[in-house]
């Protein structure tokens, strides 16, 4: 069961001749991956709606099918019917080509992720260093949407989208370069195989060691930076600069867009898990017989539900809290981490290398937090109230 | 033509492209294009030569060329500041006004 | 040679000769990023990943993101009417084209290229890391600190002067 999807794949490349053979065997990973992600993020269209709607204490889209099942189909309806409207004084190649710049590098990079034992698309020896080289070409597709436009707003947009995007990076791939440096490889198979040990039941996963637990809470406010959610997702604030940089992209083009996000925060999530998370590997030692592709996707839907619940409760930040939290916040405490998984990985294993970890992780981050909020001065609160 | 000699080809070429830009062009970051683009040639050229060349010391193109893209990067960043605040001063970025050393 | 290289030469120098030519900044820069993916492609043909994957996380995610922003910075972005040509650029053409000329020529004729393919040394991840550490340990610490005083040096060049007299 665990390996159905291979043994299906053998399979059908081994009725072609052997001639095509590798083509066909690369068509049809793609075909998967493309297949599965899309679907994914039809319902994740859905169960964000729906989800928002159940915090913010109403129901989601519930008319088109069953509890709005259908809803997803009905949005694809509605942006292949749209008129494609492309302003005169927009540049008219680069307006065309920025869709296509983000959804491109967004699918590459799910080749490099194990889905399940045995089922990553590609074996890169350098795959975690391929998935941060391609999701920053994604960002050379930001800045020619929003300039293209030739509007204000939409340029505007853009640059702070750049801007928060470059700034998050950094801790991004401090953060998993601790991973990378206790797992000893920059292939994601061997980190996700350096995660299959179990110490009795608990299963040994990087997130449940003190550098892990504090890299994998910065890897995710990086990933929430990085792909311009909630609560980072001032460049295309709906309620504020208009949706940003994709203003003036109507019909397909914005629907390729919203596409090229959401999977970008698949992919995101997906390297997160590979990396703290275990991959595949089960979280109990006794849940094994569940398949490995059951136990990703598993996870992969509850960091969605977590990254719509986040959007669902914080509010959004401005664009000087953003930079000012990337660079002296999280920047400073991703370099501790790496300070203290070498700690970790030299001290001897037991209850003195757990204790001076933690300290060493909760420490700088109180006394960071104290230091950064101390400047804040707060007006006294008033209360208006309407005369009855 | 071996793959070698068509890699240094190549190189080649580009360099005489980014050589040609820089030298001909008046915009200050454009002529910091062409030289990005010739340093981005000797690249490629050391590349080929670990390749398809006698490697006495294995990895020596490699990690020459990782140290050449990070001192790349960072002359970028420090010309392009330079760009920036002589831009700041002169109101414009074409080299050919930029004269009050001249004479 | 296999057809691809012959494409992604193309794809190379016609993207190199479009962000030399071009009269918009903009669409040079983006050219240029163009040209920084076709060496990555490059490199990836000739069997160096690390360094293709460098290239493209170094060069088109942040160099070409800061040459589009110095040049809206500049206001390169709004197109003069003036010849983008520098007076005396045929001197500048005509020099490039002696280089290629004498490059292209020494290649071309050089008994001392190896006509033989070799096979394709190793260069895994491990062993880059290995060399950085032992033998390139002085070369890693000294660009770390260039690319510090360069991070700190192009922020103050770039920071607004204060006015005198405020």
């Amino acid at each position: 069961m665990d390996q159905v999807w291979v043994e299906l794949k053998h399979w059908l490349v081994g009725l072609a001749p052997s001639a095509v053979q590798p083509w066909l065997a690369a068509l049809i990973s793609v075909a998967a991956i493309i297949g599965v992600f899309a679907g994914l993020f039809a319902l994740t269209t859905l169960l964000e709606r729906k989800g928002l709607g159940r915090m913010q204490n109403r129901y989601g889209p519930n008319r088109v099918g069953p509890f709005g099942l259908l809803q997803p189909i009905a949005d694809g309806i509605k942006s292949l019917t749209k008129e494609d409207i492309v302003p005169r004084s927009a540049d008219a190649v680069v307006h065309f080509l920025a869709p296509l710049v983000l959804v491109v590098p967004v699918f590459l990079v799910l080749a490099v992720l194990p889905v399940g034992r045995n089922m990553a698309a590609v074996e890169l020896d350098t795959g975690v260093l391929f998935f941060f080289a391609v999701g920053a070409a994604t960002e050379v597709s930001v800045f020619m949407a929003g300039w293209s436009s030739r509007n204000k707003y939409s340029l505007l947009g853009a640059m702070r989208a750049l801007a928060q995007m470059i700034s998050y990076e950094l801790p991004l791939i401090l953060s998993s370069v601790t991973v990378v440096m206790m797992a000893g490889s920059l292939s994601t198979t061997e980190i996700v195989n350096a995660q299959s040990g179990y110490w009795g039941v608990f299963p040994q996963w990087h997130v449940f060691t003190p550098w892990g637990f504090a890299g994998f809470i910065l890897f995710m406010i990086g990933a929430a930076a990085e792909s311009n959610r909630s609560p980072f997702d001032l460049p295309e604030g709906e309620s504020e600069i208009v949706a940003g940089y994709y203003i003036e992209y109507s019909g397909f083009k914005f629907a390729l867009f919203f596409l090229g996000e959401y999977i970008g925060m698949f992919a995101i999530s997906g390297l997160g898990i590979t990396l703290f998370l275990g991959g595949w590997t089960a979280p109990l030692s006794f849940l094994t017989w569940i398949p490995s592709w059951i136990w990703f996707f598993g996870k992969l839907l509850a960091l969605i539900c977590v990254f719509i619940w986040v959007r669902g409760t914080l509010p959004r930040l401005r664009m000087d809290q953003l930079m000012n939290f990337a660079w002296k916040f999280m920047l400073p405490l991703a370099l501790i981490n790496i300070l203290i998984a070498g700690l970790w990985r030299f001290m001897p294993s037991g209850l003195v290398r757990w204790a001076v970890c933690a300290l060493l992780v909760v420490g700088p981050y109180i006394l960071l937090g104290r230091a950064l909020f101390q400047g804040r001065k707060y007006g006294v609160r008033t209360y208006r109230f309407a005369d009855s | 033509m071996t793959p070698l000699a068509a890699y240094l080809f190549l190189a080649a070429l580009l360099f005489a492209v980014g050589l040609g830009g820089a030298l001909a062009r008046r915009n200050a970051i454009i002529v910091l294009i062409g030289i990005e683009l010739m340093l981005n040639a000797a690249n490629l050229n050391f590349i080929a030569f670990w390749r398809y060349g006698p490697n006495p010391e294995p990895l020596t193109g490699i990690l020459f060329v990782l140290f050449s893209i990070g001192i790349a990067a960072a002359e970028a960043a420090v010309g392009l500041a330079i760009i920036m605040a002589v831009y700041r001063h002169y109101r414009t970025s074409n080299v050919d006004r930029i004269t009050s050393l001249k004479g | 040679m296999s057809p691809w290289f012959y494409i992604n030469a193309l794809l190379i120098v016609g993207s190199a000769v479009a962000a030399m030519s071009l009269r918009n900044l903009v669409h040079c820069a983006l050219s240029l990023a163009v040209t920084f993916a076709g060496l990555a492609l490059a490199y990836l043909q000739l069997q160096a990943q690390f360094v293709g994957f460098a290239q493209v996380l170094v060069y088109v995610g942040a160099v070409a993101i800061l040459i589009v922003f110095a040049i809206l910075l500049t206001r390169g972005s709004e197109t003069s009417p003036e010849c983008i040509l520098s007076p005396g650029w045929l001197w500048g053409v005509g020099i490039a084209a002696l280089t290629f000329v004498v490059s292209g020529g020494a290649i071309l004729s050089s008994k001392l290229l190896p006509a033989i393919q070799g096979e394709v040394p190793s260069a895994t991840v491990r062993q880059i890391g290995d060399q950085l550490m032992t033998k390139y340990v002085l070369p890693l610490e000294v660009v770390g600190l260039l690319l510090t005083a360069s991070l700190i040096g192009a922020v103050i060049i770039a920071m607004r002067q204060k006015e005198e007299g405020q």
